[in-house]
């Protein structure tokens, strides 16, 4: 778990895990799209063309954007279209 | 006077996602001048040696991007004759009314097949902060942050790119500066120039319409470069790649992140282009060179990374 001070995106490349693609780490971009399957956690500004409000609510987020507030499991998606 | 018609790129109208954190950006670490905000919530800013008001705007929005760029041309009389050369090449053509951005005469209006917007006018209000003409210093107000000079170019992804790129060519008197050629009669980017600058426009193919992949700020010189880059790491700025250099233009650069999404790029240097000059070409195989001439390969960002 990271804390939740730091996106998870943030903490992956501190790891040097390339699991999720690092792009603009600004929500703007979406290549770091993923699925939260299961936990907590808060989002920052996402770009709508990336994450539509309906697809927030089902738990998809961009992890530059995510902040975990408990363990997390997620699913690596692509960018949108 | 061997300059005529369109003359340069005059503004870049970019989408924020946050336009506070899209300040601190744009005004204190790049280091623009704001000029104005106005009653729609568009802010406008400048770089110190521009003479017009106005370059970069930003304007609040739920996705970053490009709402469009702006050309200025010589004169009224150029930006009627584009209007007839659009039409007669089939474009067409909006008219946009002179106070749709303060400061700013009539524009007239395009959407290429890549999907871009792209506007023109003759007409701009000059800054009272522009660059000192009697006895002139090199600089009035002490430049701040990476100490920008211009907004200079943007490079946009799209498909349709031939199409495009024969509307800047034929209609708008742009000549191709360097190209990439990836098999036969196949370009994938072309990089186009009104000036003597290596390029005012640079034009990439991609899958989805209407991509912004960066607009880009002149500096001085490497050291001014060295300076963007520290600022850079002192305020965690999202940086993609660089300092570097380009092979194509030569230019020494840095491309990083507004806090939207949308990359910027600080560089400087690069040749000067005349309209004898032959076209420089890349293959495929050097594409990493042309791109990124120290690390001689593009990174995963170049080709995927937009807004």
């Amino acid at each position: 778990m990271c804390r939740a001070s730091k996106s998870v995106l943030a903490e992956l490349e501190r790891q040097h895990c390339q699991t999720v693609s690092i792009g603009c780490r600004g929500g703007g971009c979406g290549v770091c799209r993923v699925e939260v399957l299961m936990g907590k956690y808060a989002v920052g500004t996402m770009s709508r063309a990336q994450v539509s409000l309906e697809e927030e609510r089902c738990g998809i987020v961009l992890a530059c954007q995510l902040y975990p507030e408990s363990d997390l499991k997620l699913r690596v998606l692509n960018r949108k279209n | 006077m061997a300059m005529t018609g369109v003359l340069r790129p005059g503004f870049c109208q970019l989408r924020v996602l946050d336009m506070e954190k899209s300040m601190v950006h744009y005004r204190d670490r790049i280091g623009l001048d704001e000029v104005s905000q106005e009653k729609d919530g568009r802010v406008y800013l400048k770089a110190r040696d521009e003479f017009d008001r106005h370059s970069i705007i930003l304007r609040s929005a739920d996705e970053p991007g490009m709402d469009c760029m702006g050309f200025k041309v010589l004169d009224d009389e150029s930006l009627t004759q584009l209007e007839k050369d659009l039409t007669a090449f089939g474009v067409d053509v909006e008219h946009i009314e002179a106070g749709e951005q303060p400061g700013i005469g009539r524009r007239i209006r395009f959407q290429a097949p890549m999907g871009h917007i792209f506007d023109f006018y003759a007409e701009m209000e000059k800054s009272d902060k522009g660059p000192m003409v009697q006895d002139p210093h090199v600089w009035d107000e002490q430049p701040r942050g990476m100490r920008p000079i211009r907004f200079d170019h943007c490079l946009l992804y799209g498909d349709e790119l031939d199409e495009t790129a024969e509307i800047f060519q034929k209609v708008l008197g742009f000549q191709v500066s360097e190209v990439i050629r990836v098999e036969g009669d196949v370009i994938n980017a072309y990089f186009l120039t009104c000036s003597t600058k290596a390029h005012d426009i640079a034009l990439i193919r991609f899958p989805e319409k209407g991509k912004f992949h960066h607009c880009s700020f002149l500096l001085e010189d490497w050291n001014a470069i060295g300076n963007a880059a520290d600022i850079m790491t002192r305020y965690d700025i999202s940086v993609d790649i660089g300092p570097t250099r380009h092979g194509i233009t030569r230019g020494k650069t840095i491309y990083f992140f507004d806090p939207s999404g949308n990359r910027n790029e600080v560089f400087s240097g690069g040749y000067n282009f005349y309209p004898d000059n032959p076209r420089r070409e890349w293959c495929e195989e050097e594409v990493g060179r042309a791109i990124f001439y120290y690390e001689k390969q593009l990174n995963d960002r170049f080709m995927g990374v937009v807004t």
